[in-house]
Order: structure tokens, then sequence, then C-alpha cells
């Protein structure tokens, strides 16, 4: 049952928080209680008390993140399945001033654009990659990804992930960071306000690292997809907690030691 | 004690009730309302919101604006503080 | 205009092509060894850093052509160059880049196919430069060279071209081409001045909204808006057309060829006018758009067309086209890598001509 506020109004409040301006007023795709919203309005209040909104150039990928674009109020790129960090390359290396990140799933980063995330980070371009890992293809109906744990009932899995088959669960994070272009590494989440709160702190530092062109941020988000999971919003993140940490533990791989 | 409130864009909310499971206080619930979009939209339930942020975190649409009290006006008057369960 | 230095040099083809670049004020070349081509990229590895130029070996064509989108997305002139199997896999960014409407230079010094083939030169990949290659209804400027001075005259013309009409540009080669060395007065700096592109991704200042790059056009009704946007550039297209004819005033039979056919054509021709067969030779320049007018023109003062090719017939199909049945189009030509030498060629002519002798006595 609802009641209201009574004997205290607005103007005696100050405003704690609002939606960043850098996102656009444009009402968002996604599902219910995807991650996706979450990490995109993170990323955008970044740019915004940072003030970058005007030096901030994006790649969006192809998966359900594809309209991106139409989210984010920062110039963007379109790029083709799994090629995204090689199109931040081209833009960075011609705009070395600018902040370039990529936004990535788990198919266009971990299975299709193997080759391009590997060679991005080891070539230590300094651009930040974003690597939304919900372990499902979310955009074609649910098929398994490189990341699906094993067991996991997808479309493409219909009896569970069997490695004999359909090998193991791939952590391209954990790969990333071995590599020495790699500047900043960790895994975060977005499925509580503790995760979204660190998540923050995480985007911040590779921004502010960005500056000194020291090699590729690298950050994983574990997030959820309650779709291709058929769970509620809910379910899907304490499914996410009980299951997919286990195997994408969240935490930091990679951190800057000690001074430039 | 801090008291705050919330405004929530009905019209972008989607019901995914994550900000109900984030609110430490239990002070937001699902309305009765419904949305353009066929979504139930939620609203806050209960006189306690203490401004922390968190709903507002967890939210994938930025659909929630978060207020709190301003500290002169818990000096001003302090009886508007005491309705807030701990 | 392009301006040429007064001293030519002896240069491979290859890297005049890339000396031509440097000098049109390429900012950036994103590439990947192949043989018969790897003398580009190796140019640009150690010259492009002295001359403020980008340059980046990736690590495969895939990721090449997608860096090739991005770095044009945020408005910089900028190339890649491969050969056959290469430019298979750029097919995909290409189709992208024609799609979101960026321009960009694409150089395939094509050798023998289809597969892995050899490295010999060929003309096998027309079909796939002309008309398509990647998904969906777009098309490449094609643009042919049949000398090293044409390499590298030719990428002026394909960047102005490529920013004029916001497309990507193709410079169909062939690994002699590249291989070769002959003269070449090279052009001069500053004959290519940048223009401002508004529509890039430089990142976004409060006096405009946010460019956005996409390929992307999920509504049916702006997918088709997008189509017919790019046909009518096509259409404008047409005004770029080039060619050259040599001797076709009294040719009777015309001879047609791009590229190193056209080069041995030519000798094909002297020796058949050495014989007193009147033998012209028209060659298409501009691959794409065809110029299928006064292709049409020259012919219909011919009697028969003698298409030359390196491949199994693909532009013979254009030539067919433009011609309209007006009058027979033979077609020679080798695949695989080799090469018809003018002496092939010259017998040919005289079959032809020994035919239409016989067609005259009869009539």
């Amino acid at each position: 049952m609802e009641q209201t506020l009574s004997a205290v109004d607005i103007s005696e409040m100050e405003l704690v928080y609002e939606r960043p301006k850098t996102l656009t007023n444009t009402r968002m795709h996604y599902c219910p209680g995807c991650g996706h919203g979450v990490v995109h309005r993170v990323l955008m209040e970044v740019v915004a008390e940072m003030h970058i909104q005007e030096q901030t150039i994006g790649v969006a990928p192809v998966g359900c993140s594809v309209f991106a674009y139409n989210y984010m109020n920062i110039d963007m790129q379109e790029a083709a399945h799994g090629r995204a960090s090689a199109v931040a390359t081209g833009i960075k290396r011609v705009l070395p001033d600018r902040f370039v990140f990529s936004y990535q799933g788990d198919g266009d980063l971990a299975a299709i654009g193997t080759a391009e995330t590997i060679h991005t980070v080891n070539r230590g371009e300094n651009i930040l990659m974003v690597f939304i890992n919900n372990a499902i293809y979310g955009m074609t109906g649910g098929q398994m990804a490189p990341t699906s744990l094993l067991g996991m009932v997808t479309s493409t899995s219909p009896f569970g992930r069997e490695s004999a088959v359909m090998g193991f669960p791939l952590k391209m994070t954990d790969l990333v960071a071995q590599l020495p272009g790699a500047y900043y590494v960790t895994r975060q989440s977005a499925h509580t306000a503790t995760a979204v709160r660190k998540l923050k702190k995480a985007v911040r530092n590779a921004f502010e690292y960005q500056k000194l062109k020291r090699g590729t941020c690298f950050i994983e988000v574990v997030s959820n997809c309650p779709s291709g999971w058929k769970m509620t919003p809910n379910e899907s993140n304490q499914w996410l907690e009980k299951n997919m940490f286990p195997m994408y533990p969240p935490g930091d791989l990679k951190v800057p030691s000690g001074k430039a | 004690m801090i008291r705050g409130t919330i405004e929530v864009a009905e019209e972008i909310c989607k019901g995914c009730e994550l900000c109900i499971t984030a609110c430490p206080q239990e002070s937001i619930a699902l309305s009765e309302r419904i949305n353009a979009l066929g979504y139930r939209v939620v609203a806050l339930a209960r006189d306690n919101c203490t401004g922390c942020v968190n709903c507002a975190l967890v939210c994938p649409e930025g659909a929630i604006t978060v207020y709190r009290l301003k500290k002169e006006a818990i000096v001003k008057n302090p009886v508007l503080a005491e309705g807030v369960s701990s | 205009m392009i301006k040429h230095e007064n001293e030519p040099r002896l240069m491979k083809g290859n890297e005049a092509l890339a000396e031509a670049a440097l000098r049109a004020g390429l900012q950036a070349y994103f590439g990947y060894p192949i043989t018969p081509q790897s003398e580009i990229l190796e140019y640009f590895t150690a010259e492009a850093p002295k001359r403020g130029c980008v340059v980046l070996q990736a690590e495969s064509e895939l990721a090449a052509i997608n860096m090739v989108f991005g770095a044009a997305g945020a408005g910089a002139r900028v190339m890649t160059s491969s050969s056959s199997p290469g430019i298979s896999l750029m097919q995909e960014g290409l189709s992208y880049m024609a799609s979101a409407q960026l321009p960009c230079l694409v150089v395939n010094v094509n050798r023998g196919g289809p597969g892995l083939g050899t490295i010999q030169p060929s003309q096998g990949d027309y079909f796939q430069a002309t008309k398509g290659g990647g998904h969906g209804d777009y098309h490449l400027i094609v643009l042919a060279p049949s000398s090293v001075q044409e390499m590298a005259d030719f990428v002026f013309d394909a960047f102005r071209l490529a920013e004029e009409y916001r497309n990507p540009a193709m410079i169909l080669a062939d690994g002699a081409l590249g291989q070769m060395m002959e003269k070449v007065a090279l052009p001069m700096r500053g004959s290519l001045p940048y223009s401002e592109k508004k529509w890039a991704t430089k990142g976004k200042p409060e006096t405009r909204e946010r460019n956005i790059i996409t390929s992307l056009f999920i509504q049916p009704e702006s997918m088709e808006k997008v189509n017919l946007g790019l046909q009518e550039k096509y259409v404008r297209l047409r005004k770029e057309v080039r060619y050259e004819a040599l001797h076709t005033g009294d040719a009777d039979i015309l001879l047609v060829a791009f590229g190193l056919s056209a080069r041995i054509c030519q000798k094909a021709l002297e020796l058949a006018r050495a014989q007193g067969i009147n033998v012209g030779l028209f060659r298409p320049i501009t691959l794409y758009p065809f110029p299928s007018e006064a292709l049409a023109a020259h012919a219909s003062r011919a009697s028969s067309l003698l298409t030359v090719e390196m491949n199994s017939g693909q532009m013979v199909e254009d030539v067919r086209l433009a011609v309209n049945g007006q009058r027979p189009v033979h077609f020679a030509g080798r695949m695989g890598g080799m090469i018809p030498s003018p002496e092939d060629v010259l017998k040919q002519i005289e079959i032809l001509a020994a035919d239409r002798a016989v067609m005259q006595e009869r009539n």
C-alpha cells in the first residue's frame, strides 16, 4: 500500500541522483532487468562526470546492444560482428587523443572476434574494451556462447553443454590478462548496487588510464540474460551469483603497479 | 537519520523489480498502474526512504531519480526526520 | 589536376603506388602481407612514420578492413591493399563501408585463383570487383591501371572519387603491374587537399548532434531509402567514366582490354597493323562505372570486337551488354596466372581477319 510522503516537499530535498544527460532520451529496447541498460548508464555517467562527452567515441557490436548508438549521446560507430576492437583500433590510431571504447557481448568478443580481441590487447591499443558476458547469444534467440557453462541448456545445447562435443567455457579475460599489452584487466558485475558502484569505479579507472597511453583496459561485466536464461530478472541475478561467479569470479586480474 | 524520496519515470519502467530487491528499506513495490508498454510500474510504498541511491544504481532504464533531505532542513525541523525506521 | 615531378624515376609498381599514396596525404594504412603485394605494406612500415601517416600490420585482412572502417568513419584518408584471397576476406567490410558510405582505397593486386591459387598475375577478380563481391546492392568505384605511372596517378583519382562520392574505391591491378619496374613521374604532394567531413566520428561537440556511422537500417523502409540513395549515387557516378581509345578511327577489329591485357593488346595492335590489319584498342580505365556508352559508340564503327582478359571471360560480359548485339564479340584469354603474349593475341586477330575476308568474299 502506498503512502504519500507527508510534511516534506521536494524543495527541502536535494537531488542526489538522476539519469545522466549523456544517455539519450530514447527508451532502451532491452528486456526488463537486462544488464546492458545498467552498463550503458554507468559508462555514460563516467563520461558525464569526467566531462569527456565531446571527446569520446564508442564502437557498438552486433548482438542485443547493436543499437547502443541510439542510447549513448556520443559519436559512435557500428562494427561488423566481432570486429569492434579492430574498428576501435582504426579510430584510436587516427585520433589518439580521444577516449575510445568498444562494447561487445560474448559472441562478438569471444567467438567470431577472438583474433581481434587477442591482437588488440596484444598490441596494447590504448582503448577500453567492455566485455558483456552473459554466457548466451541473446539477440539471435538464446544460442550457446563460448562462455556458456557446462551443462547449460541453450537453444543449441538443448541437452546441456557437454565438453566432449562443444568444448569448455572460455575464460577470455584470463587469457588477455596474460598479455603484456594489457594494462588494466578486471571482472565486474552489475547485478547489485554494490557491484554497480565497483563497476563504475573500474570504468572511471579505465578512462583515466587511457590518458596515460600505457595499454589496453579490459573490463568484463558478468551479466544476466533473463530472457535467454528463462528466468525473472531477480532470479537471473541469483543464478548469476550461484553459477556464473564460480567460473567467472569478479575481481581484478591485472592492475597497474606503482607509478608511470 | 536522513530521509529521501524517489521519482520513477513510469513511462520507461519495465517492472523488472530489481530496485525492489536492491532497496535495503523494502520501500519499493510494484504498483497497480500499468504503463503504455504494458508493464506494471514500481513506486515508493513506504515512508522510510533514506535516499541511498541503491535503486537507481541497479535500474537498467535509468528511470529513477533520487532526492535526499537537505541537512539544514533536518536541523531546522528535527521532527521531519522522525518518521524513518532504522 | 595532379602535378607531377619533372624527373621520372625507375620504380616498382607496388612501391610507386605506396609512395603516391603518401604524397596524396594518406593518413593511415592497415594491411597484411600477401604475395604479390607485400611490398606495399613494407614500404609503408618504413616510410609512413616519417611522413605523419599511421601504419599498422593487422592480424589478418579481416582485421585490416575493419580498421580501415574505423579510421574512415573517424574522417581519415585511409587505405589498405591485398591480393585476391585477402580481398575475399575483406568483402564483408567493403559491403559495410559501401552501406555506411565511407570513403577509402582498397588495392587488389590480383593473382591467379580461385582458391589459394598462384602468385602469378591474373584478372580473375573482375567480377568480384565490379559486381559486388560482398553482399547486397552496392558497387565499388573501380580503376584499372595498366602502367606503373597509372599505379601512382590512380591513387589520387581514387581518393578524390571516394571522398567526393563517399564510397569505397578499388584499384584493380595485377601481380605483374605490382612487380614490374618502369619510369614514373611521381605526383607531387599537395595535389589532393583534405575536405571537411562533417559526418565523421571525431567526438561530438555541443554544437551538433552525435554522428553515427552504421550500415544497420533495420526498418525495411529505411533500408530501401538507403538503397535508393546508393543507386542514385551510382547514376551520378557515370559522369566519371574514363577510357582510352587507340587507333579506333578506322579499326575493323576492336580489341577491348583492361590493365596488363591492354598493354599486351597494344603490342598486338602494332604487329597487326604492320600486317595491314586495321585494329583498334578500347581500354576501359574505370571498370565501375563501365564506359558502356563510349564502347557502344566505338563498337559501331568496327566490324567485330575481341575482348582479351587474363580470366575465363568476365569483362567480356559487360562488353556484350554494352554492344547489345550490334557486333559480334569474341573472347580470348588465359587463366590461372598465365599471361597471353602479343603473338597469341595476334593469332586471334588474324583468325578474325581471315573470317572477315571469307565473309566478304562470299557476299
